[in-house]
């Protein structure tokens, strides 16, 4: 079991001096996983937040290896990176010992809506490399617009909460379960708040032969309307709420790595949030019963798999 | 040994491939390239070569791949045609703001609407101010011999930018021609081996690579790209120097035909030069002074070249397969007419589209062509200096 | 054409002396970049007397602003810290090892 003594002794391989949002969730996450491999990381960097606020030019906020090519391409740039590597081995231009990591990152707008097919892609035909999604529910880098990711009933730019329809009408896309459709190696589901639990899912990813999925909630102050201390409380509301069961996918078989002590209601993990403050409005609060519904049959579905 | 085969344009842009044995090989079939990926596929499968081929989902993955893999660090190529290099666009951009100098293999087919799969040059015109090299080639010895000139060209230290090779779809990619093929060892040694630039694979020395840049940036790295191809002239005259010396076969930007005493010519790029020679030798059999130049280099433009040539002519008529919508003629004729405006003796200039969706351009066509720039040449008058060949009007 | 290559030549370079394909050679240097300033009115305070150093505002500072050294907290690296609180909240002990104080901006 690793400790944090350990982890705060390695180097950071992406710096302060970044320029995301104070309370931002992401650099929570790098902090930990870039600490899940001591061999070297490639990484490919989807556009968003992550990128635009880590590369600003001349400045660069990355101790390792990075490269950013567009927005719906990281798996198939990390792909192709991957692939060179290989040939490179084969060929004997790089020696069969020097391990390196491939890592695609990207936001959920990246992941899963514009990127998704090349993610997909990439997962299919088994590139040795690991995807993390940073799922802050939402295209955070340009403003708040709606993506696959952002859950029944949020407001957001393009699914505003307004007088006739109140915020988004669709659940979000399970791309979770989607990616462990593929059938790869390894796919998991965690939160920056269980720094240990994802600590050991993107180890494992990064140990695996083959395509290995992370997707990663990510508190954001800015979009979800709280205070930017409560990142860490909202995140772990949403474990204890079931909203974001963490559950790893290991070939094939499901487990489910956290069970809340006390199963709480939905309302906990809406009520701080400012993007669902409108389902607080009496003509809006049968939303919230149609929330916890789907929260409870997908929590029960995922039991379920887990029994398999 | 080199030896004379008959082969398509496909499979002699395979036989480079095979021949050059790429790091990585990543490509998407599409109709008329599909044969240069499955060929490729099949050498992997057999061993011939030890290439990593990557199949991805779509050619902007392909071309996604390609980028990756060029800025990991070793040699890389694709084929692709019309709306796949259409769906590789946004990459385009980026594989030559990286300078990364991947090779591709574009086998020129017509852009939907409506779908057609024979060959034009809409696709790759589309793709003119993407900061790739264009070599435009006539048959498929040509297309061989660029392919293999193009790794060299992409890859030369002050160039380092992206080089697409074309050719016509069926007429070119689908037909067998009598042609050379040179000793695999002598191709490899023409090549040479890659040397990276920054990468990515170096993981003792981090880089950071595509960055955002602000206003203070942008405009720096952009002209900083454009180093590349404005220093690609004299690497690809040398290049296609050496190609000659080695293998016979000498390039340059363009190919004269029958241009020393000639009064008006016709100017074009690829398999169409072939129909246009034959008409050239029947009309100087006839005492005719006319001639034809086949551009072979569209980027970098080779205006002033090309213009010193042109401007002893009394009349040109420049032969687009390709449209600018909305524009003052099609492409090559845009460019050609403004590479003349600062010479005070120039020609008359006149455009024609022809060949769309992969209409037929036969020699009658060509008298035609002829035809006109002899009447303007004695009357020194262009009633009308757009047109199209083979259109029903 | 010489390139630059740390970050104050990449600051004043010309297109010439840009290196090629968008490439910064000069890794981690936005240590250079204290984004400190962005503080806006509170800063944490660390009080090394009831902290039990289990490095939950280490690990949670999303600025890596907390300093450790042999696995105790010395501090808090103000250059770097943008005052988001995290820290303070994921403090366990009682009193927090951590508190958010007001701290007056000056602007420079």
């Amino acid at each position: 079991m690793v400790r944090l003594r350990e982890l705060a002794s390695m180097e950071d391989r992406l710096v302060s001096g970044h320029g995301l949002c104070l309370g931002c969730g992401i650099p929570v996450i790098m902090k930990v996983v870039l600490r899940a491999t001591t061999d070297p990381i490639v990484i490919a960097n989807a556009t968003g937040c992550l990128e635009v606020c880590t590369s600003r030019f001349p400045w660069t906020s990355w101790r390792t290896t990075w490269m950013h090519s567009a927005f719906e391409n990281a798996a198939s740039t990390i792909a192709g990176v991957e692939a060179m590597y290989k040939a490179l081995v084969r060929k004997g231009k790089i020696p069969k010992d020097k391990k390196i990591k491939f890592l695609a990152i990207g936001g959920d707008g990246g992941t899963y809506d514009i990127g998704f097919q090349a993610l997909s892609g990439a997962a299919e035909r088994g590139h040795d490399f690991v995807y993390i999604c940073y799922d802050n529910n939402v295209y955070a880098n340009t403003g708040g617009q709606r993506s696959a990711a952002t859950p029944l009933g949020a407001s957001a730019t393009t699914s505003p909460a307004g007088s006739k329809i109140p915020g988004k009408m669709q659940k979000r896309k399970d791309l979770t379960q989607i990616m462990a459709a593929h059938g790869i190696p390894y796919v998991a589901q965690a939160s920056p708040h269980r720094w240990m639990d994802l600590y050991n899912k993107a180890k494992k990813a990064f140990e695996v032969d083959g395509p290995a999925f992370l997707n990663v909630l990510t508190p954001c102050p800015l979009e979800w309307k709280y205070d930017e201390s409560q990142g860490m409380r909202i995140a772990n509301l949403a474990a204890d709420t079931c909203v974001w069961p963490l559950y790893e996918v290991e070939n094939g078989k499901y487990k489910i790595n956290y069970f809340p002590k006390e199963k709480l209601p939905v309302i906990k993990w809406l009520e701080p949030q400012g993007r669902f403050r409108h389902l607080f409005k009496e003509e809006n609060k049968w939303l919230i019963d149609e929330i916890q519904k789907s929260v409870d049959e997908d929590w029960e579905r995922l039991q379920r798999l887990a029994k398999l | 040994m080199s030896k004379i085969v008959t082969l398509n344009g496909n499979m002699a842009i395979a036989e480079a491939i095979r021949q050059i044995n790429p790091d990585v090989v990543a490509a998407y079939p599409i109709t008329p390239s599909t044969s240069i990926v499955e060929t490729v596929a099949q050498y992997v499968a057999d061993g011939l070569i030890d290439s990593e081929f990557v199949c991805p989902e779509s050619e902007h993955s392909a071309m996604s791949v390609c980028i990756g893999a060029a800025a990991a660090g070793g040699r890389v190529t694709t084929a692709t045609a019309s709306q796949g290099l259409a769906l590789m666009w946004e990459m385009l951009y980026i594989a030559a703001g990286l300078r990364l100098p991947i090779v591709a293999a574009i086998v020129n087919r017509a852009l939907s609407a409506p779908i057609n799969i024979h060959g034009d040059h809409s696709d790759t015109m589309g793709a003119r101010d993407s900061g790739w090299i264009q070599i435009y080639s006539e048959n498929a010895q040509e297309a061989y011999d660029n392919f293999i000139q193009a790794f060299r060209i992409a890859e030369h230290p002050d160039v380092r930018t992206p080089v697409m090779v074309t050719f016509d779809g069926f007429i070119i990619s689908h037909s067998l021609e009598t042609m050379k093929i040179e000793d695999d060892e002598a191709v490899k040694k023409f090549v040479g081996e890659y040397s990276p630039v920054y990468p990515l694979l170096d993981t003792d020395n981090p880089i950071t690579v595509g960055p955002i840049d602000f206003t203070d940036f942008y405009f720096e790295h952009k002209v900083n790209q454009l180093e590349g191809i404005e220093n690609a002239p004299k690497v690809i005259e040398e290049v296609g120097k050496e190609f000659g010396k080695r293998f016979g076969r000498e390039y340059g930007f363009f190919e004269e035909y029958r241009m020393d005493d000639a009064e008006v010519a016709i100017l074009l790029m690829s398999s169409a030069a072939g129909t246009a020679k034959e008409t050239v030798d029947e009309l100087r059999a006839q005492g005719k002074k006319v001639g034809l130049i086949k551009l072979r280099v569209f980027r970098p433009f080779p205006a002033r070249k090309l213009a010193e040539t042109l401007s002893r002519l009394k009349a040109v008529a420049v032969l687009d397969r390709a449209t600018s919508p909305g524009a003052e003629g099609a492409p090559l004729f845009v460019e050609t007419r403004s590479a003349l405006f600062d010479y005070p003796e120039r020609p008359k200039i006149i455009n024609y589209v022809y060949g769309l969706g992969g209409r037929d351009i036969t020699p009658e066509h060509f008298h035609q062509v002829y035809r006109k720039l002899e009447k303007i040449a004695s009357t020194g008058k262009v009633d009308q200096y757009y047109g199209y060949l083979n259109l029903r009007e | 054409m010489k390139k630059a290559k740390t970050l104050e030549e990449l600051k004043n370079a010309t297109w010439k002396e840009l290196p090629i394909g968008t490439v910064n050679p000069d890794p981690a240097n936005s240590l250079k970049n204290f984004t400190g300033t962005w503080r806006s009115g509170k800063k944490p305070i660390f009080k090394k007397d009831t902290c039990i150093h289990c490095l939950f505002c280490w690990v949670y500072c999303p600025d890596m602003a907390i300093i450790v050294k042999d696995g105790k907290v010395l501090g808090i690296n103000y250059d770097y810290c943008k005052g988001c609180g995290i820290c303070e909240v994921e403090c366990p002990t009682k009193p927090k090892s951590i508190e958010m104080v007001k701290e007056e901006v000056t602007l420079s």
